[in-house]
C-alpha cells in the first residue's frame, strides 16, 4: 500500500496523469472505485485481496475521459488484459493510460506495448474454483439439463442491464439492445426478450471476454452469467488459437476476413 | 375495526401457511435462491426464511410486474379481434408473508400513486386480492435507514397483520385490517388472543440520521451543485438500484407483433439508462450519468413530496446493498444535509 500510494504522489506531483482510478475503503468492509486527482486524497487508496471488480470499465465513461489522457489505473491481471484488449480494438492508445501492477512485491507502472503485452502474457486470470467447477458441471449435462438450468437462472434476470454497465469490453454507445428503428433486441423481460439478450451478449463477447467476473460480481439477482462469455472465448481459443488480451495489435478473432481461411463457406 | 392481537408460536404459524396453501390460496415469501433472497411462490413452508435483514429483490412484482401484457389485437381473416388483459386478469388470492414494515409501506404507497386519478385496473385488482403479513425487525444493518425517512422497523402502515418475533419462539400480532381479520380467522385456535402489549423492547433500535424535511429543503437549490458529479463518478449507469428499489415505478410501453397479431407490453424502465430521457431527435437532456444519478435523487426526495407530501423511499437499503460501484444512498443523504450546508448551495 506504501509503495502505490508513493507511486501515485509522484504521478500526480509530476502531473504524468490526470487522475488515478483506484480502490478505496467502501461500505461494510467492501472496497468502492476511487478518483484520486489531489495528492491530499492519495492516502484514500487501498489494495488488497478485496479488490477485484475491474476498473478498466471507468476508461469508457465520458466523465472520466474528460479528465484527460494519460489516466492510471489500479490493476489487476484482468484489468491488464482489459486494456491489451481496448488497445486492440482502438479504444485506447498505447500511452493513454498508465497501469499499475502489483510484481514480486513492488508497485510498476506499465505504459508500452512490450510490458503491458508481457504482464499480460505471464499473469493469467485467475478466477474462483467454482468458475471452473460449475463450467465442467454444466458440460456434464444434457443438452435438456443445461437449458433447463439456463432456463432457471435467466428467470431472475429483470434486465437491469449491470452486466452491460459492468463490463469494460461493452463500450458500445449504442448497444445492439437499444437500437430501437427496427427493434432487433426485444425489450421485455420476459423469457424470450431474456434470452435474446443474453445470448447476444454472450457472441458480440464470444473471443473478447477477459473472464473478469464482474458481470456476475454486479449481478444483483445472482445469475452466474460470466459463464456464458467464459466459456464461449475458450470455444473460439480452442477453434482459432485466439486469446484476447495478450497483443495490442492482435484482429479480432470473429470479424477478421482472410484470404487464406480454410472454410469455404465465408468465399 | 378495533386492532385485534394476538400471539402465535412459530410451529403454530408454519401450520396456518401451510393451510393457507392447501385452501388454494397462492402464498408468497422469502426463499433463497443461491446466495440471493427472493419472494417466491412457496409449496412448501419450511423452505420460508426468516432469518434475514432485507431481501435482495423487493415484492414489487406482486402489484407492479416487471412484465404486464395490456393488451392484444389479432387480425383473421377480415375481422380484428382485441383483447383487454385488465378484463381477463382474475388475480389468485395471495398471501405475501415475511415481508420488512418498509416493503409494507412502499407497496402501499405505489398501490396509492398508480391509482390516482384514472387508477390502474392491473394494479388496483392485484392489490385487492393480496394479503400482505408483515414481520417487524430485529436487526437492522448499515445501509438500513427506514427511521431517517419517516418510516420505523414496526411500521403498521399497509400491512394487514403485523407480527413481532418475540421470547420463546413466539410471535406477538395485530390484525390492521378486514383482509388481517379473514386470515387471522382462518388460522382458527392457532391463534391465541392477547391482551394488547407494549413490544418495543425486541425492535431494534435505529439512529435518525436526518429527517425527511431536511433533505427535501436543501434539495430545492441542489440543481446545479458539483456534489452530483463528485457522487455519481462511479456510477456505471446499470438500472439495479430502480429494479430492487420497492417503490421506483418507471414503465416502458413496449409493443410487439408480427402483421397480423401483437400484443402490448407495460415494462420495468429505468432513470439510470441513457435511452430513458432519449429524444427522437437524437437530443439527451440528461446526456451524463451524473445528471440521471440526480433526477432518481431529486425524484424520490424534492419532486415527489413537493406533490404528494410523502418521500419516495422508505429506507430499505438494496440499492446500496446491491450496487456494483457501491453507491451509498444513506451516505449520500447525509452528505446532502449534513455537508452540502457548508459550501454554496446554487452556483
Amino acid at each position: 500500500m506504501k509503495q502505490l500510494h508513493e507511486r501515485a504522489h509522484e504521478l500526480l506531483e509530476q502531473k504524468a496523469v490526470s487522475v488515478i482510478i483506484g480502490y478505496g475503503e467502501g461500505t461494510e468492509g467492501r472496497v468502492r472505485p476511487v478518483f484520486i486527482r489531489t495528492l491530499e486524497a492519495v492516502r484514500l487508496l487501498v489494495w488488497d485481496d478485496r479488490c477485484r471488480v475491474n476498473l478498466a470499465v471507468y476508461l469508457n465513461k465520458p466523465e472520466i475521459r474528460k479528465f484527460g489522457f494519460p489516466i492510471a489505473v489500479v490493476s489487476t491481471p484482468a484489468t491488464v488484459r482489459t486494456i491489451v484488449q481496448l488497445i486492440a480494438e482502438h479504444q485506447l492508445s498505447i500511452g493513454d493510460v498508465v497501469v499499475l501492477v502489483r510484481e514480486n512485491d513492488t508497485v510498476r507502472a506499465l505504459i508500452q506495448k512490450e510490458d503491458l503485452e508481457q504482464y499480460a502474457r505471464n499473469n493469467p486470470v485467475i478466477f474462483p474454483p467454482f468458475v471452473i467447477e460449475e463450467i465442467e458441471l454444466l458440460k456434464k449435462m444434457s443438452i435438456e439439463e443445461r437449458f433447463t438450468y439456463w432456463q432457471e437462472e435467466l428467470a431472475k434476470c429483470f434486465k437491469c442491464y449491470a452486466c452491460r454497465a459492468a463490463c469494460p469490453l461493452c463500450y458500445c454507445e449504442k448497444c445492439i439492445t437499444d437500437v430501437n428503428q427496427p427493434q432487433w433486441v426485444c425489450v421485455a423481460p420476459h423469457p424470450v426478450g431474456v434470452f435474446e439478450w443474453h445470448i447476444n451478449r454472450a457472441m458480440h463477447l464470444a473471443g473478447r471476454c477477459i473472464e473478469c467476473g464482474s458481470c456476475t460480481i454486479a449481478c444483483p439477482v445472482g445469475i452466474p452469467i460470466a459463464l456464458l462469455t467464459i466459456e464461449a472465448t475458450r470455444v473460439v481459443k480452442e477453434e482459432f488459437a485466439f486469446t484476447p488480451g495478450i497483443d495490442c495489435n492482435a484482429p479480432s478473432a470473429l470479424s477478421t476476413f482472410r484470404v487464406d481461411d480454410k472454410e469455404t463457406f465465408i468465399r | 375495526m378495533s386492532h385485534r392481537t394476538f400471539t402465535i408460536t412459530h410451529e403454530n404459524l408454519l401450520d396456518v401457511l401451510t393451510n393457507t396453501i392447501a385452501v388454494g390460496n397462492r402464498l408468497v415469501a422469502p426463499v433463497r435462491r443461491g446466495k440471493k433472497l427472493f419472494f417466491r411462490d412457496v409449496q412448501e413452508v419450511q423452505s420460508i426464511v426468516f432469518d434475514f435483514i432485507q431481501s435482495d429483490e423487493s415484492p414489487k412484482d406482486l402489484v407492479f410486474p416487471r412484465v404486464e401484457p395490456m393488451l392484444a389485437h389479432e387480425y383473421n381473416a377480415g375481422n380484428v379481434y382485441l383483447i383487454d388483459f385488465a378484463e381477463k386478469l382474475q388475480p389468485l388470492p395471495t398471501i405475501l408473508f415475511g415481508t420488512r414494515p418498509c416493503d409494507a409501506v412502499a407497496l402501499s404507497l405505489l398501490i396509492e400513486f398508480f391509482n390516482e386519478g384514472v387508477g390502474d385496473p392491473f394494479v388496483e385488482q392485484r392489490a385487492e386480492n393480496l394479503t400482505i403479513i408483515s414481520i417487524a425487525c430485529t436487526r437492522a444493518d448499515s445501509y438500513c435507514f427506514c427511521t431517517s425517512v419517516g418510516v420505523s422497523p414496526n411500521d403498521s402502515r399497509g400491512s394487514d397483520v403485523l407480527l413481532t418475533p418475540i421470547d420463546n419462539d413466539q410471535y406477538y400480532g395485530i390484525v390492521l385490517t378486514e383482509k388481517g381479520n379473514a386470515f387471522v380467522k382462518k388460522g382458527g385456535d392457532n391463534f391465541i388472543p392477547s391482551e394488547p402489549k407494549d413490544v418495543a423492547q425486541y425492535i431494534v433500535t435505529l439512529r435518525e440520521e436526518f429527517t425527511p424535511q431536511e433533505i427535501t429543503q436543501r434539495l430545492a437549490n441542489a440543481f446545479n451543485h458539483p456534489l452530483w458529479m463528485d457522487a455519481s463518478l462511479r456510477c456505471i449507469g446499470c438500472g439495479t438500484c430502480t429494479y430492487v428499489c420497492p417503490l421506483c415505478s418507471c414503465f416502458d410501453i413496449q409493443d410487439e407483433g408480427t402483421q397480423t397479431k401483437g400484443v402490448r407490453l407495460r415494462c420495468w424502465d429505468s432513470c439510470g439508462f441513457s435511452l430513458f430521457t432519449l429524444h427522437t431527435s437524437g437530443h439527451n437532456p440528461r446526456h451524463i450519468q451524473s445528471e440521471r444519478w440526480r433526477q432518481r435523487v431529486m425524484h424520490k426526495f424534492s419532486y415527489i413530496p413537493q406533490n404528494r407530501n410523502l418521500l419516495g423511499c422508505v429506507g430499505c437499503g438494496r440499492c446500496s446493498r446491491l450496487c456494483p460501484a457501491d453507491m451509498n444512498l444513506k451516505e449520500h443523504l447525509c452528505t446532502i444535509t449534513k455537508e452540502m450546508t457548508e459550501v454554496k448551495a446554487d452556483r
